[in-house]
Parts: C-alpha cells; sequence; structure tokens
C-alpha cells in the first residue's frame, strides 16, 4: 500500500531567527499530517540538493520546431556524449521526436528525454539502488555502483536511459560516463546545483524560440508553476501514475 | 661546491631506478599539501574519496573536501608536449604508485584522467622517499 502523498509547504514565516540562521536559508517544512509538521534543515545554502525544491521542466511544443535540434546538441557538448557510429545502441540523452497526425496531417516537435518521475519505475527495478532520485526530485544514475544489467532500461516507459556499449576517455569532469554503465539526462545536475539551467533550456532560448522552462515545481510563485497553474500541460502517459517532472503544453 | 651539490642530487634522483625500482618515482604535486600529511593521504585516500563521492552524488554536495576532480587538478603530470597526460601513460600520478602496488584503478573508467583546465605548471618527479614508503608499507601491513 502506498503512503499517503506528503503536501509540501514551505513556511518561512515559522522559522525563528534562531532556526534561520542554523539552516543557513536551505529550509523545507513538510506537513505530515494536521498539526504534525517536520522542518528539515539543510547545511548550507545551495549547497545540497534541496528537499524542498522539485526541479522540472515545460516543454512547449508550439513553439518547438521540427528543423531544430538545438537542445540536443547543447546536451552532448554539456555533458560529452556523442556518435560512435552505432545508431542503433549510441548514447541519447536528449531525441527529438517528430509527431503526425494522420487524420490531419498535423506534425508536431518535441524534446524527449528523462522525464524525472516522482514515482520512477527505473528506480523501482534497480537491483543494486544505483537508480535513485535526489531530494530536489532529479532522478540519476549512481555510475559508481551502477552493474549495466540494464533493467531500467526496460522499466522506463519514455526510453529514456542509454547503456554505454565502447570505451569512453576525455569525459567531462563534472559529467564522468563509462563503458558499462547506464546513463540519461541528468537535468545538467552540476549546473542547477551552481544555480543555473540545464544547457537544453539555455540553447533553447538562445534559438528564441524558447520552448522549455526551466523552474522549481514546489514554489508557487515560479514562473513554471505560474504557467502550469494557468494554461494547460500534461505529463507524458499520465495513465502510468509517475507524475514526471517534465511536462508538455500544446501537444 | 654547487657542482657537488648537483652531482649528489643526480645520485638521488636517479637511486630508485638504479636500485631496480625499489620505490616508486612520486611526481610532484602543484598544490598546497594535504594538511592531513602524505602518508595518511597514501593510507586512506580510497576511503576520503568514496565517501565523499556518495556525498556529491547522492546529497549535491559540492563542497566536499576529498574529489577526485581536486586530487587530478594538483597532481596532473605533464608530458613530453607540456600537455597533462593521461592514465594510459605510466607517468600519470596515479599510475606511479598504483602499477608499484599492482593495484588496479577503476576510477578513469567513468572519470577524466586529466585535468579540465589544462594545467602548464611544470612538474618536475622528485626522487622516491624512501622512509615515507617503509612508513606506508608498515601502515598497510598493519
Amino acid at each position: 500500500m502506498k503512503p499517503p502523498a506528503l503536501s509540501f509547504h514551505k513556511k518561512p514565516s515559522e522559522m525563528s531567527r534562531r532556526d534561520f540562521l542554523k539552516s543557513g536559508g536551505a529550509v523545507a517544512t513538510i506537513t505530515l499530517a494536521q498539526g504534525v509538521t517536520l522542518m528539515a534543515f539543510g547545511g548550507q545554502a545551495g549547497a545540497m540538493a534541496d528537499p524542498g525544491k522539485r526541479w522540472g521542466l515545460l516543454i512547449d511544443v508550439g513553439k518547438c520546431t521540427s528543423d531544430c535540434t538545438a537542445c540536443v546538441t547543447a546536451c552532448s557538448t554539456e555533458n560529452g556524449w556523442q556518435d560512435t557510429g552505432h545508431p542503433e545502441t549510441d548514447a541519447q540523452w536528449i531525441r527529438k521526436v517528430d509527431l503526425v497526425d494522420d487524420a490531419t496531417g498535423h506534425e508536431l516537435s518535441l524534446p524527449m528525454m528523462c522525464q524525472h518521475c516522482d514515482d520512477a519505475p527505473c528506480i523501482d527495478v534497480c537491483p543494486t539502488t544505483a537508480s535513485f532520485k535526489r531530494a530536489d526530485g532529479i532522478v540519476l544514475v549512481d555510475k559508481h555502483i551502477c552493474i549495466g544489467c540494464r533493467y531500467c532500461m526496460m522499466a522506463c516507459p519514455y526510453k529514456a536511459r542509454s547503456f554505454v556499449h565502447e570505451p569512453v576517455r576525455g569525459q567531462k569532469t563534472y559529467a564522468p560516463r563509462g563503458q558499462g554503465t547506464v546513463e540519461s539526462c541528468t537535468l545538467c545536475v552540476h549546473r542547477v546545483d551552481r544555480g543555473d539551467s540545464p544547457a537544453c533550456v539555455e540553447a533553447c532560448g538562445k534559438t528564441g524560440n524558447g520552448a522549455m522552462m526551466f523552474g522549481d515545481l514546489m514554489d508557487p510563485e515560479s514562473q513554471i508553476s505560474q504557467a502550469l497553474l494557468n494554461y494547460p500541460s500534461l505529463a507524458l502517459r499520465d495513465d502510468l501514475g509517475l507524475r514526471p517532472g517534465v511536462r508538455y503544453q500544446n501537444l | 661546491m654547487k657542482r657537488l651539490l648537483v652531482m649528489l642530487f643526480l645520485m638521488l634522483a636517479t637511486l630508485p631506478a638504479a636500485a631496480g625500482g625499489l620505490a616508486p618515482v612520486i611526481p610532484k604535486a602543484s598544490g598546497k599539501p594535504h594538511p592531513e600529511g602524505n602518508l595518511f593521504m597514501r593510507i586512506n585516500h580510497m576511503k576520503l574519496m568514496k565517501h565523499d563521492r556518495d556525498q556529491t552524488v547522492r546529497e549535491g554536495d559540492r563542497e566536499i573536501g576529498h574529489s577526485l576532480k581536486a586530487c587530478i587538478e594538483c597532481h596532473a603530470v605533464n608530458g613530453a608536449d607540456g600537455q597533462p597526460v593521461d592514465i594510459s601513460s605510466d607517468k600519470h600520478f596515479c599510475r606511479t604508485c598504483h602499477d608499484f602496488a599492482a593495484v588496479k584503478v577503476d576510477c578513469f573508467q567513468c572519470h577524466n584522467s586529466r585535468p579540465e583546465a589544462k594545467s602548464q605548471v611544470l612538474i618536475l618527479p622528485r626522487p622516491g622517499d624512501t622512509n615515507d614508503l617503509a612508513a606506508y608499507l608498515e601502515g598497510a601491513a598493519r
């Protein structure tokens, strides 16, 4: 049986001055039940994955064009994955998907990557707990303990994960990757940790399309939360109830 | 006097090689020395790195004291072309000891063995400190 869903609220007004100083700014208040609150204090502000945040993406398919692959190129450059001449097995952290409505001929194009599910099937099936979700909702592979069994690749309904078949040299120091492990979009965790947005979002903005928005889903004032509140959007394969952190508009 | 010193230095520098590789020639690092001391680091570096890697990957803590990235930055050894060598060269800092001790390093199957910002600091190998090595072997046996 599933535990009841936790509701997350930030209540800075409830913090004492002492609590605030202790926390260094990173504070999450979790309401477990009526009248029962649990406050978690982060170490240094911004230095750790913050349980008071849930990072997400909002992709406006209406603004995404089929001839543009800026997000894919930016991801590849940022994280150091590229074609090795084996198109069937080459790593794809992010890919462009083109859709055609058979009835009308209407065409759509959208980027697909790890959807950073709240209830991620890749985490459920991982035999070594290498697949895990950070406190701020980013789903990652801990390659130190990944044995390359690829159960997570089978379990992922979005086909978001790749297996590295060839030996790798010259990796980015912040994005280690190697043969025999599974990898996927990290939501550019190294950039997020220093306060930047993912490389794909930045590249998409530079093209002028501005189809991708990154932000904190748990902050009701954030741009992404406001957009989700005011305009219709959907999660891919919502029927599976995985509650992804990536949502699509105009699809 | 100067010439004598140079000769003495050369003799010392070639001692480990002359002795048939009794001690590895450990390249000198470019940064500040470890406050814990070299002996402590030789015995415990893998434990420190293992602990802190989980801190970074799992908890998102990037302010850790012992990251592989930091090791690589200070301990980079430049090759003939003035660029830091990678793990395929036996001059690589990690390999000088690990080859000697016949301990396989798995880190570089995924991690880059060269620093991101290529250090142009000229790093010369120094003669193996036999006292340190004896202490290390003693520590490892304990």
